[in-house]
């Protein structure tokens, strides 16, 4: 061939040719057999692995998002609104779509006030979010803010006015420690939150109902099915399940009686608890002072928090379940009670008041409030002008095992099951229980003194109340609730002939011509029966009633002693009962029986 | 005898020094390419026609890459590669770029003398051993050995792992195409393998990255390790027949990196499933297969290794681009050809397909 010839000629030997020739064969078998296997890869990819890989490429394209879902309401017997979920204005901020942050942030400053906390909490999300996620700075404006806002948003790229639902409590400090709140969500929620339920939820409850009823209330998180890009951004929504709305919740309280109840107790710290005697229903649970629950909400401020906490009245603290007390005189009737059963005395036992009370073989004195004794009195006449001298007597002949027999059946020394978180047991003492507290054995002198509700013996009010109740229904009652109704039941047996006598003696305190409660007859819509007590804050725990209460008023506010007040109406068929603790009041008679009268009356004018 | 226009216009491209056939079989990879691309590139025409300028450009430097004489090629091949070895020299002092020094700049334009240095390292390769006798004794052997390492080290050192891949192979293909000894090719492939932690050691921490998450991307889910799992991911869940054009979710949501350039191959595979992988896999074998053709038929060993070695060059470029979009290989900054979007290598890859052109057009005396 011309070519073979030529190119010899240029130098190149046939075998120099021969041997590029091989080599082009195996080169191109080489090629041909890499192009090859990056097929078969490719076909595993895409043959043998799709499956996964589609899934895969789902997953990547579509995510989960969670909607919260609208939080039911709180309402009263007569479906008024207690807490309601308020539309609200945030400002948020996408950090994508600022120019510049720290300039935007600035600006932003001068048209809202933002706090450190606000600031400082906004920062934090920002570093946990996606720049074009919109990030809150500022919740709940008010009216003015928003407009601000609204005409100067132009200028402020990346800013936005955002609607929302937030929680209010519209009655503010008067449901504080019953309705409760919902606070931010924070990590030791979480750990006991179901995940799912609360995606999308920013709010859990932190007190009260609130929290009681959380599963309720808060309903469950819905989902949309979102196609996003790689940077998260939404594009379009393939599928949307609803959020399922919590349910509302219907409470036993009455707003009205509520309201006045919290009135009635004037300037006093206390507590006010009204039930239903026959299902045990709560139609007032008042803790005073309250504070208002829409604080916390958005995350109340140190200086804020730090002005409840310091309060000398100590507006957080849940006088109902948490606050313990020397029942005092209210005790009585149940002291009766378990004499009577016991066989130790009859209605007609007398026993002559002398002013003192000693123990065979002490020297240990232990007084009347009325200075030198009520003389010869029975039951009904013990009852209504709390003398001591009977029941020191009743208590020493009945001893401490009866009469903390009696009293657990009444239900102290342990919580009464209402519905509300926290409940604080009190104390009732008994040997077993000296023994291992104090590692004593019990003394003489302290049953005498538990027989006028004084020394160890310790009470909640809503515990009060609801033995009370047991006492009105002549032993039945339900457990107290503020939602629903727990099943009646027969907590304490009793002849009728006790029921009636101990009634009668609580009726002659308040209608009776000497009863310590007998000021407020006048002013009551109808008959009432209940005790006076005192709890000692300071002094000899035997003369702190009846006389004394002058004295008690020239006592600084904080020395004077607990006013209570427990009673029951009709006191013929006993429908309600009220049980009043007023803080510092001085006396029951004087203070604490008035409020009763006040709050059994407002039960009435709303239909109770 | 009246010819047909198809064989008037093979006729006229033969006498421009064109091959009618591997033309052909370019400008469909090219035609095909540009639909993956507008879909890549988030369906913008104006990308698409400054790929087109940039084609355009590349098929001007083919044909007029096709008329130069051999004689003129051999001529000049010692000078042009002691230009380009200059010019990356000069990269090592003078070079900017980002992260790398890979360019320099001339103040009109920017150039990247590694990509001059594809072509000329084979052309002087092939210019020393044509004329000697084949297979090449050891002193041409280490001589080559020398002209082949010095680029590759300096282009290694901008760093610039892909184009010194690409320039190696191009060197060695030469080699190896001249028929050096097999157990001289095993022996340094052993040398090689021995020498591997040394080379380790030597690489620079973002290529061990590279390396690290191609053994195990899920190291690095959101780092590095992040383009292998969504290239696969885009290939994968293209199935046999693919999610249609257009339609890639991984390619158009921004999932996959570098659509438009590096990993278009995945956007191919997405959009078009196996059925489109197999067919531009053999609309390459055919364009590698007519390419070897030309160059098996070129007149002297001097054509035949340049020729060979471009042919083989297009196909290196092919393999670690769908290796590494398959996750078969590292992520190695290298386009797929003429398909990606970007002039360099197309321009380069072009004017190498014009040199087997004009050598073929040269396979025996015309006229």
């Amino acid at each position: 061939m011309i070519s073979n010839a030529r190119s010899a000629g240029m130098g190149d030997s046939r075998m120099a040719l021969n041997q590029v020739s091989r080599r082009f064969h195996v080169l191109v078998v080489f090629m041909l057999i890499v192009i090859a296997l990056l097929g078969l890869r490719l076909a595993l990819l895409q043959l043998g692995d799709h499956e996964q890989y589609a899934a895969q490429a789902d997953d990547n394209r579509i995510s989960l998002r969670a909607l919260p879902p609208n939080r039911g309401l709180i309402l009263d017997r007569r479906s008024r609104v207690l807490a309601e979920n308020r539309p609200a204005y945030r400002l948020v901020i996408v950090p994508e779509r600022a120019e510049d942050l720290e300039d935007t942030l600035a600006r932003l400053a001068d048209l809202v006030p933002v706090s450190e906390d606000e600031r400082r909490r906004f920062e934090q999300q920002s570093e946990r979010s996606r720049p074009f996620e919109s990030i809150p700075l500022k919740s709940n404006l008010d009216d003015r803010e928003v407009a601000r806002l609204a005409t100067h948003r132009h200028r402020l790229p990346g800013v936005d006015i955002e609607p929302y639902l937030t929680r209010h409590y519209p009655h503010g400090e008067l449901f504080a420690h019953l309705v409760g709140y919902v606070g931010r969500i924070d990590t030791r929620d979480r750990e006991r939150l179901e995940a799912d339920r609360y995606r999308a939820s920013t709010h859990v409850g932190k007190t009260g109902i609130e929290r009681q009823y959380e599963t309720q209330l808060h309903g469950s998180a819905g989902f949309e099915r979102v196609e996003t890009n790689a940077q998260g951004r939404v594009l379009r929504v393939l599928e949307r399940t609803d959020p399922a709305p919590g349910q509302n919740l219907q409470l036993n309280i009455d707003l009205d009686l509520q309201r006045a109840a919290y009135g009635a107790l004037g300037d006093y710290a206390g507590a006010v608890v009204v039930l239903e005697v026959e299902t045990g229903k709560v139609r007032a649970l008042v803790s005073k002072p309250g504070f208002d629950p829409n604080l916390f909400v958005h995350g109340i401020s140190h200086a804020n928090y730090n002005r409840l906490l310091e309060h000398h009245q100590r507006p957080l603290f849940n006088r109902v379940l948490s606050g313990g007390y020397e029942p005092g005189s209210t005790i009585k009737p149940f002291i009766a009670l378990a004499g009577l059963q016991a066989g130790v005395i009859t209605p007609d036992t007398e026993v002559f008041s002398t002013g003192q009370f000693r123990l065979p073989g002490h020297s240990r004195t232990y007084g009347d409030w009325k200075r030198g004794g009520h003389g010869r009195v029975d039951l009904e006449l013990a009852l209504a002008e709390s003398v001591n001298a009977y029941f020191y007597r009743l208590a020493v002949e009945l001893g401490i095992d009866a009469i903390s027999r009696e009293l657990a059946l009444f239900g102290l020394g342990r919580a009464a099951g209402l519905d509300l978180p926290g409940e604080n047991s009190g104390i009732l003492p008994t040997r077993s229980w000296k023994r291992a507290t104090f590692n004593q054995a019990w003394f003489p002198g302290e049953t005498v003194i538990t027989g006028i509700g004084q020394g160890f013996i310790v009470v909640t009010p809503i515990q009060l109340a609801h033995a009370t109740a047991a006492l009105a229904g002549r032993g039945h009652t339900a457990e107290p609730s503020l939602v629903g109704q727990r099943e009646p039941v027969r907590m304490v047996r009793h002849d009728d002939a006790y029921w009636q006598a101990v009634h009668e003696g609580m009726e002659a305190v308040v209608h009776g011509p000497s009863g310590t409660a007998r000021a407020i007859a006048p002013q009551l819509n109808v008959r009432m029966a209940g005790k006076t007590g005192t709890a000692q804050v300071f002094g000899r725990p035997d003369e702190s009633e009846g006389i004394e209460e002058r004295e008690q008023d020239e006592l600084p506010e904080f020395l004077r002693n607990h006013a209570l007040f427990t009673g029951f109406a009709p006191s013929e068929e006993p429908r309600l009962v009220v049980t009043v603790v007023a803080e510092h009041g001085g006396g029951g008679a004087s203070v604490a029986a008035p409020i009763a009268a006040t709050v059994m009356n407002a039960a009435l004018a709303v239909g109770l | 005898m009246s010819a047909s226009p198809g064989t008037l216009l093979a006729d006229g491209l033969r006498r421009l020094r064109l091959d009618p056939w591997l033309l052909a079989l370019l400008l469909v990879l090219i035609g095909f390419g540009s639909l993956v691309l507008y879909s890549a590139g988030e369906q913008s025409m104006a990308l698409v026609w400054r790929q087109w300028v940039r084609l355009a450009l590349g098929m001007a430097v083919m044909l007029f890459v096709a008329q130069l004489p051999p004689r003129l090629l051999k001529a000049w091949a010692p000078a042009l590669f002691a230009a380009a070895l200059l010019m990356l020299v000069a990269v090592v002092f003078f070079g900017v770029g980002r992260g790398a020094q890979r360019w320099l700049d001339l103040g009109l334009l920017r150039f990247q003398p590694s990509e001059a240095m594809k072509l000329a390292l084979p052309l002087a390769l092939a210019a020393l051993l044509q004329g000697k006798p084949l297979p090449p004794d050891w002193r041409t052997v280490v001589l080559a050995a020398g002209l082949i390492a010095l680029p590759v080290g300096l282009i290694v050192i901008q760093p610039d792992l892909g184009t010194a891949v690409l320039v190696g192979m191009s060197g060695a293909c030469v080699l190896f195409l001249a028929g050096l000894r097999w157990r001289l090719i095993f022996g340094l492939g052993g040398v090689l393998a021995a020498a591997a932690p040394l080379i380790w050691l030597n690489l620079h921490e973002y290529q061990r990255d590279r390396i690290r998450t191609f053994i195990d991307p899920e190291s690095a889910p959101l780092g590095e390790g992040w383009n292998i799992i969504q290239s696969k991911i885009a290939v994968g869940s293209g199935g046999l027949s693919g999610k249609g054009w257009l339609e890639g979710s991984q390619s158009h949501l921004e999932f996959l990196p570098e659509p438009h350039t590096d990993f278009i191959f995945a956007v191919l595979a997405e959009e078009f499933g196996f059925i489109g992988v197999a067919a531009v896999l053999a609309l390459f074998a055919a364009i590698i297969l007519r390419g070897m053709f030309l160059a098996s038929q070129c007149r002297d060993t001097f054509g035949r290794l340049l020729a060979g070695a471009m042919v083989f060059m297009f196909f290196v470029y092919l393999a670690v681009n769908v290796g590494m979009v398959s996750g078969a290989l590292p992520v190695v900054g290298v386009p797929l050809p003429l398909v990606s979007y970007g002039g360099t290598s197309a321009v380069t890859l072009l004017a190498g397909f014009g040199l087997v052109m004009g050598l073929y057009s040269r396979r025996r005396f015309m006229g």
